[in-house]
């Protein structure tokens, strides 16, 4: 049953000096998986920055956690924040695997005492039109936003944004990345550590079955024909034991009688009872015969190693243990204890009473191998650098309405709704910008302050180049942020790679660690967390680079400001320029991708001092109350971001000068650049000047057509009704069932 | 006056509620634990909405058994403002005290956005301060939100004036565009949108404001005359 190598294996020979059991094998085996030891990316993780003067809590715990300052109770405040990924499980079993992956993130958050108060999600997909794997792509589409809906919902966290993209490099592995934020006061903070010698050591929650066993294990290897044979090792959620476990554990956190508190999640009550013993520098003895069990006959090796959802384990002060159980009886949850803190570091565990395992807690949770994976090799492309020659020629007579409205409808840019109608995103009447904004904004209660999150990965740039795309995929996020009003002040992280065995998928992700960790420095945003999702290849073929970044940002509570033109006959201004782009950095786009169907090239180049810059300004602008509306430029450039600013019926007459080649001007993707619509277009000018970036006046809104003049030249002309019906019905009509 | 917010396992909307009516319209609101078998001193209730009991069975099903309920009808049939919200009608419907049933929505999937519904009758404790054929914007999030009911009963809600609001732009396949109903005392009313959630300017939207003022309107009246 081992998945341990045979070095492996000695090293577990020589930290017991002796033979290992199937028990110990069994849970060395789990601990040192990829999906909880890093130990191919490890190495890497080192070189990004984790600290500043706002991060209380760095990587290491269950989420980090982030001064946010005073609230007007006078008290100190804080959130914490994490995202992890549930790849695997649901391709498997696409509801069950994204609804557990939400309640794994959710206990994360309030293990650390944090009441959850928003969740995102980053989904990729097969393409739904893909010929072969479409109708299975629409399916799996259909069973994570169920999953998501069913868990988030019940539990009663908004779902207050995210994004969903489509490639056919996810037709056999999709990604769900979820993202959850909770918030607390600075003296509600707890962590997992087993202190206090002589504790007792509380199981709470559902009862252990057999389900979810070895899930990290699947988690770290790639997907085989035998994979869907795996459904077992797919946990089964259940929300409203998770509703009821929260409000409890955070009442009993109330009681001053928990001194250490940690969640089962992937590899259950081995990781917790370790990574808990290992913290404080501890031993712990527990009975498994004690654990709550809903199956019979479960062996030590399977109750050790159950992924069974719902789960805490936490340690008491001795003699306090009634309080605890009082709270639990309350919310009628199973607290039982099984076992107590130890002075001699070893995780110990009994099966009536006969040691069955006898680990040192520290060289299990803390001296899992690490490798230094080759990668002396050029990252995999997966196209060619060159330009084909047939867009290297002027593509003068082009119909670029109907390429915008391709664009619009294309399954990566058109309209989420049918996503996010199914999450409720306004629970805790907190959601002051939901989804579909550039990013969500949630107000913190009892505060004066707001917390703004973005979730962004770009698998295309990255593809084609990881260091530049990770680095880009930051300055969006902040560019995201800062477009709504807020200062970027930390991140969390979620790799998606393939096999690091192969030398030219490690070199993808030290390239993009190593890009991530520049930007994220150059930003300010300190990673404080994340995780680290390897193996993502089906029958040898692997995903495209995915670095996934969530990033929060701090703003004073206010009435957002939004994507949407407001009113007629106001000024349109191209924060940051109109950009340059070369033929080359073209072929990353979104119009090279759902236009011409291709991929050649490098992503856009950024100039982070600019960005910078640009971040500053925009940030004054909008919380000064200069911007009626303002817009960050991303996917499908200048025209995409014009039209979706259009959306709600108010358009505008643009007209734009300049080198490019019209394809180029109205559709590239060069970063740095926000749309802002305003009645005070002097006051913006200024503050652009005082920053030292450009801001161009390039029209004004008018009622209900988009008009895109370039070099004197009208080439978009429409009415605004025509691109929201594109953009509003495409992925509903690419969800229906094709009759062929 | 005084609100009484009550609790269910699973309820997750009770927070809301109770921020709606202390914090954004200033009155004073407290939580009522499911189990209790008395609701203490208070002038209104408040059945939130969430998933209570996870909404096993079916939603509500099980939040009819909890004592709270009891205590709950006593004090409907002694003419006491019961409003229940989203979850919270579906447990009133189950419990017998407002008639028909919310069954899955049309489309079979969740649905939580603004949806604009119509004061069919400012002949109620909840509508009082409305005007007639009002439009209001509020949330709905629910997946079973579907009111139906038997031909007889519907012909018995039209003719007592009991359809307190209709959608314009029916989210979910309710008969007759139902977006809430009261008893035949008027003093129990369910609503699938969410009014807790449109109480504050600064979430983009204060239209749910008016059933609570109109509440407060009621119970206000209703003290004088006894004063």
């Amino acid at each position: 049953m081992s998945d341990l190598t045979v070095s492996e294996l000695d090293k577990v020979r020589a930290i017991l000096k002796r033979e290992p059991n199937e028990t110990e094998v069994g849970i060395f085996t789990v601990m040192w998986s990829e999906h909880c030891s890093y130990k191919s990316s490890r190495l890497h993780l080192k070189k990004l920055p984790t600290k500043s003067d706002r991060v209380l809590v760095g990587p290491g715990e269950n989420a980090g956690i982030i001064d946010i300052g005073d609230g007007v109770d006078g008290k100190r405040w804080a959130i914490a924040f994490k995202i992890e990924s549930h790849n695997h499980p649901s391709f498997i079993e696409p509801f069950q695997g994204a609804a557990t992956g939400v309640g794994g993130i959710l206990r994360d958050i309030f293990t650390m005492g944090a009441r959850p108060i928003a969740v995102m999600d980053a989904l990729r997909f097969g393409p739904l039109d893909d010929p072969s794997a479409g109708e299975r792509n629409k399916r799996v589409m259909e069973g994570v936003v169920g999953g998501i809906s069913h868990y988030g919902n019940c539990f009663g966290v908004p779902t207050v944004g995210g994004e969903c993209v489509f490639e056919p490099c996810y037709n056999g592995n999709p990604l769900v990345n979820v993202f959850a934020l909770g918030i607390f006061r600075h003296d509600e903070i707890f962590f997992g550590r087993a202190t206090g010698v002589g504790n007792p050591v509380i199981y709470v929650g559902a009862k252990t079955g057999r389900d979810g066993i070895h899930g990290a294990s699947m988690a770290s290897s790639e997907f085989t024909e035998d994979s869907m044979q795996k459904r077992p090792n797919v946990q089964v959620g259940d929300p409203f034991m998770e509703k009821l476990l929260l409000e409890a554990c955070l009442e009993a956190m109330r009681t001053g009688a928990i001194v250490g508190i940690q969640d089962m999640g992937a590899a259950g009550l081995t990781c917790s009872t370790c990574e808990m013993g290992s913290r404080a520098e501890t031993g712990i003895e527990f009975d498994l015969a004690l654990v709550p069990q809903r199956e019979i006959g479960m062996t030590p090796t399977e109750i050790m190693l159950s992924e069974s959802q719902e789960r805490m384990l936490l340690v008491a002060i001795a003699g306090r243990e009634h309080e605890v159980f009082q709270v639990f009886k309350k919310w009628g949850l199973d607290a039982v204890t099984i076992g107590r803190v130890t002075d001699d570091g070893i995780l110990r565990v009994k099966n009536h009473g006969t040691v069955v395992a006898e680990i040192p807690n520290r060289e299990l949770a803390d001296e899992a191998p690490l490798y230094d994976r080759p990668h002396n090799t050029a990252p995999y492309r997966p196209a060619p650098l060159e330009v084909p020659a047939s867009f290297s020629k002027d593509r003068p007579d082009r119909d670029f309405n109907a390429d915008l409205a391709t664009l619009l409808g294309s399954g990566d840019l058109c309209s989420k709704n049918w996503i996010w109608q199914q999450y409720d995103y306004m629970v805790r009447t907190n959601t002051v910008a939901g989804p579909g904004g550039d990013a969500a904004i949630v107000r913190i209660k009892d505060t004066d302050t707001s917390v703004a999150m973005s979730l962004d990965g770009n698998g295309r740039y990255c593809a084609l180049s990881p260091r530049e795309g990770a680095r880009l995929l930051v300055a969006e996020c902040c560019r995201n942020l800062s477009t709504v009003g807020a200062t970027p002040v930390a991140a969390t992280n979620n790799l998606n790679f393939g096999n690091p065995e192969r030398p030219e998928i490690m070199a993808q992700l030290v390239e993009a660690i190593e890009g991530l960790s520049e930007a994220c420095s150059f930003f300010d945003t300190p990673i404080t967390g994340g995780n680290v999702s390897l193996y993502n290849e089906t029958l040898g073929e692997a995903i495209w680079p995915t670095p996934v970044m969530g990033i929060v940002g701090l703003m004073k509570t206010a009435p957002p400001v939004t994507i949407p033109f407001k009113k007629e006959g106001r000024t349109v201004i191209l924060l940051g320029g109109l950009g340059t782009c070369d033929q080359t950095r073209f072929g990353g786009t979104q119009y090279v991708k759902s236009v011409l169907n291709t991929l050649w090239g490098l992503p856009p180049a950024l100039d982070m001092d600019y960005e910078k810059r640009v971040q500053t300004a925009i940030r004054k602008i909008v919380s000064e109350g200069h911007a009626e509306s303002a817009h960050d430029l991303s996917g499908g450039g200048l025209a995409v971001a014009l039209a979706e600013c259009a959306m709600n019926g108010v358009g505008a007459a643009i007209d734009i000068k300049g080198p490019l080649r019209t394809d180029l001007a109205l559709f590239h993707e060069a970063p740095s650049r926000i749309l802002v619509s305003t009645s005070v277009p002097d006051v913006v000018e200024r503050i652009a000047r005082e920053n030292n970036v450009e801001a161009l006046r390039i029209g004004v809104t008018m009622k209900s057509r988009l008009r895109i003049d370039h070099n004197a030249v009208t080439r978009i002309d429409s009415p605004v009704d025509r691109f929201r019906g594109v953009f509003e019905s495409a992925l509903e009509g690419q969800l229906a069932p094709q009759h062929v | 006056m005084r609100f009484g917010v009550v609790v269910f396992p699973g309820s997750n909307c009770d927070h809301d509620a109770w921020y709606a009516v202390s914090k954004n319209l200033g009155h004073s609101a407290e939580f009522i634990w499911h189990d209790s078998s008395s609701l203490g001193d208070v002038d209104a209730v408040i059945l939130p909405g969430g998933f209570s009991y996870g909404d096993y069975l079916r939603c509500g099903a099980i939040a009819k058994f909890s004592p709270v309920m009891q205590a709950v009808r006593e004090f409907a049939s002694r003419g006491g403002l019961v409003i229940g919200i989203c979850n919270g009608f579906q447990v009133l419907v189950e419990s017998g005290l407002l008639a028909g049933a919310l069954l899955r929505n049309r489309e079979l999937k969740f649905v939580c956005r603004p949806v604009t519904i119509r004061v069919e009758t400012t002949n109620s404790p909840f509508t009082c301060s409305a005007a007639q054929g009002q439009t209001l914007t509020v949330p709905v999030a629910h997946g079973e939100g579907c009111y139906f009911a038997d031909d007889a009963t519907l012909a018995a809600l039209k003719r007592d004036d009991r359809i307190i609001f209709r959608y314009v732009d029916n989210p979910n396949g309710s008969l007759d565009d139902i977006a809430g109903i009261c008893s035949e005392g008027r003093n129990v009313m369910g609503m699938m949108p969410h009014p807790e959630r449109a109480a504050d300017a600064l979430l983009g939207c204060t239209d749910g404001r008016v059933i609570f003022e109109s509440m407060f309107q009621t119970l206000a009246v209703k003290a004088l005359t006894h004063a």
